[in-house]
């Protein structure tokens, strides 16, 4: 102990940290983080803090408008977010919650585009239900049997899953391009409105009442089912699973493709129930947001109804500072990146202690604190 | 003879929650003495020698080390006092050999050529066999064991902590491993050792601690005590410890093995001609030494591995035969043909260390029912008779397995398997970590399913155990039938012998 390059703190992991002082220190990482904020936005705008964080909220609940697309961007990224947990929850990193989104998406495009004048509204809107979900889940069910036959690294796989998806939608907006020569496709069916989801009240409660029955259902499936349970087996111990005569190669695949399936919802609801026509970039990044989404939530489907918020939250709150400060995106995400960063970096304090080595004979650790 | 201390503990506690593993503990180690430490499970030893090698810190109390008072933070902070510990689970790199395995983790330059040399002067110095170069993955649990004991040499320990070692080795590599720590003992180390067996206990230490629901007992000087004295102080009150044999009640055939071979993947036979037969009401125990086939014998009953030819085939009480070769193996389960093999990695077969009690209890019942939905009222039904039944400690039966103590995971491992009801139950190393008193539980409850009838096939290493419990031995030597002797008549030298030669007979 007295050799002389001792380092000056050492890592230790626990795991005694109770649930509430868990809680305390990650409220203590956003407190931490939004102050951190509020003095960068300071130095770049001369303005003052309490007003920067007004707009942040304004930004997302400022209007009754505001506030519905917010808890709709919150529908869409937590049906993601639950779509990716089954998978996670059974170890295997699905990253490609993107690819599956857009080819989703892309499905139920084909089917605007292509069968409207060929089928009844409601017949229409079922197909485009059935294409997008089996789509979603074909491109998850890929690495899955990859990954099962000849067990094929899943995060390689899923993640080139996902160029493929954006390479097909980036060929079919050429194809389908209205008007010629835009390089866009334009909202699809303008007029006719056929394959359009109906509004439920609103235009935007239909993603939001779809979001919720994901929720339970997943909650439910993943705690109470049988199919749950297995999951949970085989991703904690594959040989405890076989020992117990768990078919491990069925598990996998059969969750894989609700995974994906899910997926193929909220690529559904993008294109036929919110934007009404397709992108590269429609799903927007949300397949890799959902994977810290699911995460930070500990893989609890309601947890993530809250880790969610949070994400849309900033999310929204930072791009209203950008605008009303007269800042471009950047400068958005660049606040979203240091919340985030307080938020993910706090797990380390609730999972390790940091031991400081000043006096030797003081019995009591020294426990690690939020400082940055 | 002037003793100097290596290790001397004062007034450590240590809880975890609400469990308190260790209660103000008082404890001296000697140098040049091997201890023994001694306890039932969950009573707290591994908890103990855990704060002494710098996994978890002290809530109280002092460490000296040579006398002086130490505050050991981490696994470093251990080694650099000179004490090294070799875990229960082993912490090798699988890919890695054994050379880098133990230098893994030095500071400063690295020349593999240099440790060769030093590993190899630390193998001749104390007797240890081990090939520098070998991947760890190709290694059996012996010699990684081994590994992991020259890794902590190689670091410069004197006091050296070996927490149950010899669970997962054969008697002989016991034996082996004992003779090394005799050597380490005569160059002045000083050595505490966790075991269950009372034999070893005998055969090993000096002087014996025991440790009772995380409080210190007491010491004894193990030759002026004896095997009874030990198992007093351990459970706290007198405890009788015999095993019954009823007659078997009208035994028919449950399970016949005809002329069956087996091969392993490189193609050598594992299982030669094996013939015999399993009654209900019976215990069969199998004796063999390690690698002589029983595991696989009892996988292709199970239908875990694949045979080459023969025929296994299970008579139900009508009378009615069914050949197994060849079924799924959930599909020979659900006839109630029940492996309860207790792997050398427990929580990695059989059990999933996050979940809690009852999860683990469902682990083989949840498929039952046609509802979609799991019902937990069984399993926990059925997690509190274990708890109970073989006194498993633990805050409760939402408690995640992998925060109970060695042997009391094994009591849920072992009780969930036997309590399957099965027809016929194989169990392959059932007591393996479990303190003596509940190893007398275990080979109770297995008597009672004999006694309802059960044909129990059974696989221990304790050849003592092995004479006393079984109604029939089938001995194994090298995947061959060697013999099948009557469990009452049969002496144990006779055993031995057909376990290392066929047929028993010396060849001149
Ligand atoms: N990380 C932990 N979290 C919570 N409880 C723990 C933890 N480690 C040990 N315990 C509890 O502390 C008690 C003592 O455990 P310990 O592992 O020291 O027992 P042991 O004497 O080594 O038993 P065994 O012979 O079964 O190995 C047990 O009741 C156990 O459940
Ligand atoms: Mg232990």
């Amino acid at each position: 102990m007295n050799s002389k390059n001792e380092p000056l703190f050492n890592i230790v992991r626990r795991d005694d940290m109770n649930r509430r002082k868990a809680w305390c220190i990650r409220g203590l990482a956003i407190v931490i983080a939004l102050l951190l904020c509020a003095v960068i936005t300071m130095v770049v705008t001369g303005d003052n803090p309490i007003s920067v964080y007004a707009s942040m909220i304004n930004g997302a609940f400022g209007s009754a408008r505001k506030s519905w697309v917010t808890f709709q961007n919150l529908a869409i990224l937590l049906i993601i977010s639950l779509a990716l947990t089954p998978a996670f929850r059974m170890r295997f990193w699905n990253c490609g919650g993107e690819g599956q989104v857009l080819i989703g998406g892309l499905a139920a495009a084909a089917c605007m585009i292509n069968l409207n004048d060929k089928l009844p509204n409601w017949l229409l809107i079922i197909v485009m239900t059935l294409a997008s979900i089996s789509v979603g889940a074909l491109w998850a069910f890929i690495p899955a049997i990859c990954k099962a036959k000849w067990n094929t690294n899943e995060t390689l796989s899923t993640l080139m899953m996902n160029y493929i998806a954006t390479q097909l939608v980036a060929y079919y907006v050429v194809c389908w391009e209205s008007p010629k020569g835009s390089g866009k496709i334009g909202i699809i069916n303008q007029n006719s409105n056929i394959g359009w989801f109906p509004e439920l009240g609103n235009k935007y409660l239909l993603s939001i009442v779809i979001a919720i029955v994901i929720t339970v259902f997943l909650y439910l499936y993943i705690y109470y089912s049988k199919h749950g349970y297995e999951i949970c087996v085989v991703g904690e111990s594959e040989n405890t699973a076989r020992y117990v005569g768990i078919n491990v190669e069925k598990v996998i695949v059969r969750t894989m493709i609700l995974s994906g399936a899910l997926c193929g919802v909220a690529g559904l609801l993008l294109v036929a129930g919110i934007n009404h026509t397709i992108t590269t970039t429609i799903a927007g990044g949300q397949g890799f947001t959902a994977i810290m989404v699911s995460w930070l939530a500990k893989f609890n489907p309601l947890t993530m109804i809250f880790t969610s918020f949070l994400i849309i939250f900033l999310e929204r709150g930072a791009g209203e500072i950008a605008t009303v400060f007269g800042l471009n995106q950047s400068f958005s995400d660049i606040i979203t990146g240091i919340i985030l960063f307080f938020i993910i970096g706090c797990e380390f304090f609730i999972n390790y202690r940091i031991l400081f080595r000043k006096s030797k004979k003081t019995a009591v650790p020294t426990v690690g604190k939020e400082d940055e | 003879m002037q003793k100097e201390t290596a290790i001397s503990i004062r007034g450590l506690s240590k809880s975890f929650g609400k469990v308190k593993a260790n209660e103000n503990i008082d404890l001296d180690l000697y140098k040049g003495e091997i201890l023994a430490l001694l306890g039932e499970n969950g009573s707290g030893k591994t908890t103990l020698m855990n704060m002494l090698a710098g996994i978890y810190y002290p809530d109280k109390g002092s460490i000296s080390v040579n006398g002086r008072t130490v505050n050991i933070r981490s696994p470093k902070d251990a080694f650099e006092l000179g004490i090294g510990m070799v875990h229960q689970h082993f912490k090798l790199v699988d890919v890695l050999t054994a050379a880098e395995n133990i230098i893994l983790g030095e500071e400063g330059k690295l020349n593999i050529k240099e440790a060769n040399e030093k590993i190899k002067a630390i193998c001749d110095k104390y007797g240890f066999e081990v090939d520098p170069s070998k991947k760890i993955y190709s290694m059996s649990v012996s010699e990684k064991q081994t590994v992991e004991i020259v890794k902590v040499l190689y670091r410069g320990a004197d006091i050296l902590i070996l927490d149950e070692p010899t669970a997962v080795l054969t008697p002989q590599e016991t034996e082996k491993l004992f003779q090394v720590m005799r050597n380490m003992k005569e160059d002045g180390k000083a050595i505490i050792i966790i075991t269950h067996k009372l034999n070893e206990v005998k055969a090993i230490s000096d002087r014996v601690v025991v440790l009772r629901q995380g409080t210190y007992i007491g010491d004894i000087i193990t030759e002026m005590s004896d095997e009874r004295e030990m198992t007093d102080m351990m459970v706290g009150r007198k405890v009788v410890l015999n095993i019954e044999r009823p007659l078997p009640v009208s035994p028919t055939p449950r399970i016949i093995v005809d002329k069956l071979n087996i091969k392993d993947v490189n193609g050598i036979y594992k299982i030669k001609d094996v013939s015999f037969e399993v009654n209900s009401g019976e215990i069969l125990g199998i004796a063999g030494i390690s690698g002589c086939g029983q595991k696989e014998l009892l996988e292709a009953i199970a239908g875990l591995r694949k045979v080459e030819s023969g025929s296994i085939r299970y008579i139900d009480e009508k009378g009615d035969a069914e050949e197994l070769i060849g079924l799924d193996p959930r599909k020979i389960n659900d006839m109630g043909v029940a492996l309860s093999f207790v792997p050398e990695d427990r929580l990695g077969m059989g059990l999933v260390g996050n979940m809690d009690i009852t999860d683990n209890m469902m682990l083989r019942s949840f498929r039952q029912g046609g509802s979609p939905f799991t019902d937990r009222k069984g399993p926990q039904e059925l997690a509190s008779n274990v708890v109970e039944e073989l006194e498993v400690v633990t805050p409760g039966i939402d408690t995640p397995v992998r925060k109970l103590s060695g042997g009391n995971v094994q009591k849920v491992l072992v009780g969930r398997e036997i309590a399957r009801a099965p027809k016929v139950l194989m169990t392959a190393y059932a007591v393996r970590g479990l303190d003596i008193n509940s190893a007398y539980t275990i080979y109770d409850l297995i008597n009672n399913q004999k006694k309802k009838g059960v044909a129990v096939m059974f696989v221990g290493e304790d050849l003592d155990v092995l004479l006393q419990i079984s109604d029939r031995i089938l001995v194994l030597c090298d995947g061959m039938v060697s013999g099948i002797l009557d469990g009452r008549t049969a002496a144990k030298n006779e055993v031995g012998m057909l376990m290392t030669r066929l047929g028993g007979k010396a060849d001149e």
